[in-house]
């Protein structure tokens, strides 16, 4: 297992470089140093030198992959790609190119994206995988054909349209909650309320009708004809053998993305005003920030990687027969 | 009893604390971060919105007077000016502006003027710095602003207005109007020159002490006064004295700044800016809130007493001789998106909206005149509309150094012409900003020297009079004019080829395509062919300095309330192209040149209109530009906001601003009382999903079992 976990660590590094190198160079492909330095100094009265110093402020004077004035190895560690490749590599993510440090923007963010995530990703799983349930324990009946067409129509309909729809219906028409807003610590339990159950509404078609593909195949087993046949009730069946089995698929589309969480969602937050992650990304590609755009695609890789670390371990979890070599 | 009841209520949708409900706060919404707040680099309207009310430069605009005026902000009296010859003799002020060698400003700044509390200002027992040096085991216990515990002030001096136009020239601190400054303030170049090769030996980022590195062009003569040089003679520079740049920046504050630890904790004064002014920045998070509280140390300021007749009578007179600022704290909210600020708007969370195309139409209604009003709906609020002319212009430029629609003769001129009158603007004004916006019949737009309403500012190439109004020219005059350029029928004379212009833009998203279509069509009606050339910022600021354009897509801000701001733009020396001006059409009309010249130096007057009149006649008859429009500002304000004047070049109007929160409190509590009643369907509905489930549940066992 340890062995494993080592070797997956060391494919870690060349995936991370190989990431960076390709940030490095779609990002420098369309923007070079000096667009970047006029997006920032703004439309009026930019000089040439203004230009130059802004770039030599932020460390956009040297070459970005090999420096042919420095001799030896020098001539590509003296280059933007290396200095910078190897502060993230140390989780550290300098200042953006505004001059704002992101670690602190990282920190100060990434809670109040967790709160909206987290909650949606827990409960959307519990509802789905409930709702998922009682449509297969309910199978060919009017209700399960009822459920697969509601799921059918909520697949349907854009996530911006439950936003909105919800905005207007539960904050603005019936005023139980704000509109938009967030405030840090125990109060916030007011303004997130409406997100999650949008998001939540939001995956529930899609949720459910997989979850209950995959319990559907499931029930078709021997195994349950065998605890069917045991004189267990259906309600057994379906929680201790049924949904026991079908983890395996749903650990690898849950767990895989539970290290994403932390990322956010660039909707939710922008029509609700919670000062997350979400658009952290978009907002710096606006702004061609690369130092944003190179930390957050650095850190969503990691959190990538560490998801299928993590279903790998959820694996064992879920089904003891499966072992790592 | 009612009021009070009122008042205390709690609604459920309330975003604010509790705490805040009848408080004295203003609520503002704010659409995209600052991307700067240290003085010296902040330059755009975002920006401004926070550091005019923190910041005070010597000058700022009087709040009611038109045209605008300037008047002392910290300064006993307005500047004194003289100009001196190359001899550095002294010369009357009305003398030739070409044998003023340089002009001298002595600025008296107001005793007793003192900071807002800061952390650089703290003193220790011994009357040292308490924050400089950072001590090793303060710094691992601050981490946010909040953390530190010490707080001093100290008096406005010269020093600190001197210290900032030096910091202006720092290539530590890169400032946008650098450039521009460089060909005035006398040594500026050399200082920067000079400061570049300290900062190299030090490392870019460390503290360099302006102090110890004179500038002549800006000197200390007193603790209160200080002096700028000039070359030459450049009046609009009284305007830049009302703006951020040139607002006092504290030494001791610099070097806090610099100090290790600091960038780290976005402790800079990018992030919380020091000032003498009304209001402090106690809260800077651009990702959600920004939070202005009164300033404990501020001077006192009174309501103006006078103002324009009009003002009295609309009850912009009624706080005359009060103290300012109003309003206790400011709370500026990110919103993305349209409609929940609109909505949050509407249900008194916000006191001021603007109004976006979305929400136009349940906004604004009409009069039979097409005056805008507020709807119905929102009169039985007590909103009330502003709608002023903002100082700007939204043109398309021809690249007048391209071979097909620039340079001078009389067939490129025809051509420019003609498409002017073709592409009509009162139709785009109509589509695309629903009504709001004036026609432009010249650069200059209105509230501007220079600028005329109606037939007399009347552009007579594009426009002609009709029973007293102003018409556009039909387009039989435009294809007229086209047949005189030599494309009779959209087709060169010569080759019978069809006329192909292209169209450089920076529209994206999903109304750029009706922005082209209209373009294309409006050139459609002279059967000229349009290739639109839609490109991101940099691209098409690359295309533009290259002068590789034939017409594009552009606008200009003012910097300040003078026509010489807008004229400049057309001022041959200030090519793009030649010299990476604000010129973008390349324009180039040594006649033109001459009275600019003349222009610039006069004050406002019958002889400047005179120049600035035979300016515009030179445009319009070269039409470099189609005068597209000035837009115009929609601005609603709720009922408990008391009468308000918008003020479109002063930034620092906050502290004008008055409410009433008790009324607020009484509104917010009417307009949001919850609806319940879907709730309990929502729960019957579950209910009955429930008990549906049960009952199949039951039948299926009973079937089994049978």
């Amino acid at each position: 297992m340890m062995t494993y976990l080592i070797r997956r660590l060391a494919y870690a590094v060349p995936i991370l470089l190989g990431v960076n190198l390709l940030t490095f160079s779609l990002f420098f492909m369309v923007n070079t140093p000096d667009d970047m330095a006029r997006m920032h100094l703004g439309i009026k009265h930019v000089t040439q030198p203004a230009i130059e110093a802004w770039k030599v402020q932020h460390d956009y004077a040297q070459p970005l992959f090999y420096n042919a004035r420095e001799p030896g190895w020098r001539a590509l560690r003296d280059t933007l790609f290396f200095n910078q490749s190897v502060r993230m590599f140390a989780l550290d993510f300098g200042e953006s190119d505004d001059g704002r440090n992101i670690g602190e923007a990282l920190r100060s963010r990434a809670g109040p994206s967790l709160s909206i995530a987290l909650p949606t990703f827990v409960l959307g799983l519990w509802v789905n995988i409930g709702l998922a349930l009682m449509l297969v324990w309910a199978r060919a009946s009017w209700l399960d054909r009822f459920g697969i067409i509601a799921t059918v129509v909520l697949m349907s309909v854009s996530s911006l349209f439950y936003i909105i729809a919800g905005q207007y219906w539960v904050a603005h028409l019936w005023r139980l909650v704000p509109i938009s807003g967030f405030v840090p610590g125990a109060d916030s339990w007011h303004f997130v309320l409406l997100p999650i159950v949008v998001s939540v509404m939001a995956g529930v078609g899609n949720g459910t009708r997989w979850y209950r593909s995959i319990f559907l195949e499931e029930i078709g087993k021997d195994y349950v004809r065998t605890a069917r046949a045991k004189g267990l009730n259906e309600s057994r069946v379906l929680f201790r053998h049924v949904l026991q089995n079908g983890l395996i698929p749903i650990l690898t589309g849950a767990v895989a993305v539970l290290p994403l969480l932390f990322m956010g969602s660039l909707l939710t937050e922008s029509f609700f005003g919670i000062p997350g992650l979400g658009s952290y990304v978009i907002d710096a590609i606006q702004a061609q920030d690369f130092a944003v755009v190179r930390a957050m695609v650095f850190i969503g890789s990691v959190l990538y990687l560490i998801g299928l670390w993590l279903t790998d371990l959820a694996y064992t979890w879920a089904d003891p027969r499966v072992r790592f070599s | 009893m009612m009021l009070l009841t009122g008042c205390t209520q709690r609604v459920w949708n309330d975003p604010y604390p509790n705490s805040e409900r009848v408080s004295n706060i203003l609520y503002l919404s704010f659409l995209e971060r600052p991307k700067h707040l240290d003085p010296a680099q902040a330059y755009s309207a975002d920006a401004y919105a926070l550091t005019a009310q923190i910041l005070e430069p010597p000058l700022q605009y009087h709040y009611l007077k038109r045209p605008y005026t300037l008047i002392p902000q910290t300064l006993t009296a307005m500047p004194t000016l003289t100009y001196l010859d190359a001899a550095g003799k002294s010369l009357p002020v009305t003398v030739n502006p070409d044998l003023v060698a340089e002009s001298v400003y002595e600025l008296h700044v107001r005793p007793g003027i003192y900071y807002q509390p800061h952390p650089a200002f703290a003193r220790d027992e011994t009357g040292q710095p308490y924050y400089l040096p950072w001590r090793t085991t303060d710094r691992s216990q601050i981490h946010r602003w909040q953390d530190f515990k010490h707080f001093g002030t100290r008096e406005l001096t010269a020093d600190d207005y001197v210290y900032e136009i030096k910091r202006l020239a720092s290539p530590q601190v890169n400032s946008p109007i650098f450039g521009l400054m460089s060909g005035y303030i006398v040594g500026f170049k050399a200082y920067e020159a000079m400061l570049a090769h300290v900062a190299n030996k030090a490392g870019p980022n460390d503290y360099l002490d302006l102090r110890r590195y004179d500038l002549p062009g800006a000197q200390v003569l007193d603790r209160y006064t200080y002096r700028i040089r000039l070359h030459g003679k450049y009046p609009q520079f009284l305007y830049w004295l009302a703006m951020p740049f040139f607002a006092p920046v504290p030494p001791e504050v610099d070097a806090f700044y610099h100090q290790t630890g600091m960038a780290k904790r976005n402790f800079s004064l990018d992030w919380h800016p020091v000032g003498t002014g009304p209001y402090q920045l106690t809260l800077m998070d651009p990702n959600w809130r920004m939070v202005l509280e009164r300033n404990p140390n501020f001077h006192g300021e009174r309501y103006p007493s006078e103002g324009e007749p009009g003002d009295a009578a609309a009850g912009l007179l009624h706080d005359a001789g009060k103290p300012l600022p109003f309003v206790d704290k400011v709370v500026f909210s990110l919103e993305k998106e349209v409609i929940p600020n609109w909505n949050k708007f509407l249900q008194g969370y916000y006191d001021f909206s603007a109004i976006s195309s979305d929400t136009f139409a349940q906004a604004i209604t009409p009069d039979a005149q097409g005056q805008p009003h507020p709807s119905p709906a929102l009169q039985a609020h007590g909103i009330t509309l502003e709608t002023p002319t903002m100082p700007a212009v939204g043109y398309v430029g021809f690249n007048m150094l391209d071979s097909v629609v620039g340079g001078y003769s009389a067939r490129a001129r025809a051509l420019r012409q003609a498409i002017s009158i073709a592409v009509n603007y009162e139709e785009f004004i109509s589509i695309f900003m629903n009504g709001r916006g004036i026609a432009a019949q010249g650069p200059i737009p209105p509230g501007i020297e220079g600028y005329r309403a109606g037939v007399l500012g009347m552009n007579p190439v594009i426009y002609h009079q009709v029973n007293g109004h102003i018409e556009r020219r039909s387009l039989a005059d435009a294809q007229h004019l086209l047949a005189v350029a030599g494309y009779p029928d959209g087709r060169d004379a010569r080759t019978g080829a069809p006329l192909v212009l292209y169209y450089d833009n920076t529209y994206t998203g999903p109304e750029a395509k009706a922005y082209v279509d209209w373009m294309a069509k409006q050139l459609a009606k002279l059967k000229i062919q349009m290739i639109s050339r839609s490109s991101d910022f940099n691209r098409f600021q690359d295309k533009i300095r290259r002068g590789n354009t034939q017409l594009f897509v552009a606008g200009w801000d003012a910097d300040y309330p003078d026509p010489e701001n807008f004229l400049f733009l057309f001022y041959g020396p200030n090519s793009k192209v030649s010299s990476g001006g604000e010129n973008d059409a390349n324009y180039r009309n040594p006649q033109y040149d001459v009275l600019f010249n003349q222009m610039k130096y006069l004050d406002n007057g019958p002889e400047r209109e005179k120049l600035i009149a035979q300016m515009l006649a030179i445009l319009q008859q070269d039409a470099p530009w189609l005068f597209g429009y000035f837009p115009r500002q929609y601005v609603l304000s709720q009922a408990w906001v008391s009468p308000w004047k918008p003020n479109m070049i002063a930034n620092n109007t906050l502290k004008y601003v008055q409410i009433d929160p008790g009324l607020r409190a009484r509104r917010r509590v009417a307009w949001n009382q919850p609806v319940w009643w879907p709730l309990g369907i929502l729960g019957g509905g579950v209910l009955a999903l429930v008990a549906s489930v049960g009952y199949t549940r039951r039948k299926r066992e009973r079937s089994l079992a049978r």
